[in-house]
């Protein structure tokens, strides 16, 4: 009986003492090594250039169907500037081919999956063939970041939906949740991965690496928030518009010439 | 009312093992490792860590400036340096030790000049198969100031898509310039110089009318009284000339 007592007792005195000493440790080395308060620092320019503040933007990408000729430049483009499996079936962004035949039939192809193969279609029956190039829609309002359990994908403040790999669980439930087959499950990191716009390469004042490639500029890539950009200068110089907007998932990719089957 | 011994030091026990749980919660377990913002934060700093590959369109024209100077006046200005030659990042940072690829393969220009139904009309496209087969483009064509060796001959070496179309159709033996005068000019400055269209449905008759305006033309090719066919619209506002529906 007594024995019990004496270890509740040495238990009760024990455990909040070492806590507190050693927080108060931390509380120490704390002070000394941080310093400022915690935050999203900037992402500074180091060079005397004003420091990148990300609330002063909104990323958008505009895209006309009619200037894009499938040459597939994008998605290769992409795949060297982030690092994604050079492997079919992992993209951040690719190229579909419609075709809608006269029996109202609607053929979409992926050609970003290299296996082309060629559509011996009489060209009697086509009504109407052309490329849609597809991306993340950086939706304002995302269905993946809505799922996620982990809170490990988020929109920055410039809007640009990106994804924490370390907090990641590699649940796949955004994969599902993405309207627009936009994520994929790195193979490698075994975390969910997607378009970010390039946003290593934008805060540099950079455009997206499959901006930069596209030979015919059908991809136009800009900021939202600026009165004279590319972007805003394409949203008003053409009828836009986005896909699946019944979702309400307010996207931030604009589509001039879109043609009501893309889906 | 007297509390029990037992009671108080119960409570006392649950006061104590709360006090913990908080503590080691909002102290111990560092900040970085609960805060959602902290964590966000983080993955924006990684991401903005991320290497650039692809320098960007004004990074060659420093030290290549003939080339700049060169491609910015020919049909392939809107095209960046790196979209034929690759990320050049690393080589703007070190010239010398990584020089970017030069695609001088057969391969690589039918990427975007393969004719492909599916390309906008009046982009430049070739069948590579018929095409000076075996021949490198470069051969004949600088990438730089890409302009056809010599002035095409056919209008079919720009308008594939129409020479195509226009081959499976009823109207596969009328030469282009049945129905366009092409300035010769159009063959060097394509946009500048544009060919003539049709205007009147007249233009139409003169093959397709009842009347005795048509009496020149082949037996085969279908006639319409043009004075009730079709009310006030155009001929083409129902049917492509270059595809005319009527033969199935």
């Amino acid at each position: 009986m007594n024995e019990r007592r004496a270890f509740l007792k040495g238990a009760i005195v024990f455990f909040p003492a070492g806590g507190i000493l050693s927080a108060l440790a931390r509380e120490a080395a704390g002070a000394e090594s941080a310093g400022g308060p915690p935050g999203p620092a900037p992402a500074g320019q180091p060079n005397g250039k004003k420091a990148y503040n990300p609330a002063d933007h909104l990323y958008g990408m505009g895209i006309e169907i009619d200037k894009c000729i499938g040459c597939n430049r994008c998605a290769v483009a992409c795949k060297a500037e982030n690092d994604v499996p050079d492997v079919p079936f992992y993209f951040r962004t690719w190229v579909e081919r419609y075709t809608i035949a006269r029996d109202a039939e609607v053929l979409v192809e992926n050609i970003s999956l290299g296996s082309r193969k060629e559509t011996a279609q009489d060209v009697r029956e086509v009504l109407r063939t052309f490329f849609v190039p597809k991306l993340c829609n950086h939706c304002a309002n995302p269905p993946c970041v809505q799922v996620c359990p982990v809170k490990a994908t988020f929109t920055t403040a410039d809007g640009a939906v990106i994804v924490d790999d370390k907090r990641c669980i590699g649940c796949r439930y955004c994969i599902q949740a993405c309207p627009y087959g936009a994520r994929y499950l790195h193979p490698k990191t075994k975390t969910a991965d997607k378009c970010t716009f390039c946003y290593h390469r934008v805060v540099k004042g950079l455009q997206p690496a499959c901006v930069e490639v596209c030979p015919t500029q059908a991809r136009v890539f800009g900021d939202l928030k600026s009165k004279a950009s590319r972007l805003v200068r394409f949203t008003r110089m053409n009828k836009i518009h986005v896909l699946k907007p019944q979702l309400n998932t307010e996207p931030k990719v604009y589509y001039a010439q879109l043609d009501g089957e893309v889906r | 009312m007297k509390v029990p011994e037992q009671v108080r030091r119960l409570a006392l026990l649950i006061a104590i093992l709360a006090g913990v749980t908080l503590l080691a919660r909002f102290v111990l377990i560092p900040r970085a490792l609960v805060s959602t913002d902290l964590h966000w934060a983080e993955a924006v700093q990684r991401e903005v860590a991320k290497p650039v590959k692809f320098a960007g369109a004004v990074a060659c024209q420093d030290c290549h400036e003939d080339v700049v100077v060169k491609k910015a006046k020919g049909f392939h200005k809107g095209v960046t340096c790196e979209t034929c030659h690759g990320p050049a990042a690393k080589h703007t940072e070190e010239p010398g030790a990584v020089t970017p690829p030069a695609p001088r393969d057969r391969r690589f220009c039918p990427a975007c000049h393969t004719y492909d139904p599916s390309r906008p009309t009046g982009f430049p496209q070739i069948n590579p198969t018929a095409h000076n087969p075996l021949k490198p483009c470069i051969s004949c064509h600088n990438a730089h100031d890409p302009v056809p060796p010599r002035v095409p001959r056919e209008c079919a070496a720009c308008h594939a898509q129409i020479e195509r179309t226009k081959a499976v159709s009823s109207h596969a033996l009328i030469a282009c310039t049945t129905c366009h005068k092409a300035p010769e000019r159009h063959k060097s400055a394509p946009r500048a110089a544009l060919p003539s269209k049709p205007e009147t449905r007249e233009f139409c008759g003169t093959c397709h009318s009842a009347g005795t305006a048509a009496k020149d033309a082949p037996k085969e090719a279908p006639k319409v009284d043009l004075s009730t066919h079709g009310g006030r619209s155009l001929c083409w506002e129902c049917h492509y000339p270059h595809l005319p529906e009527g033969r199935t």
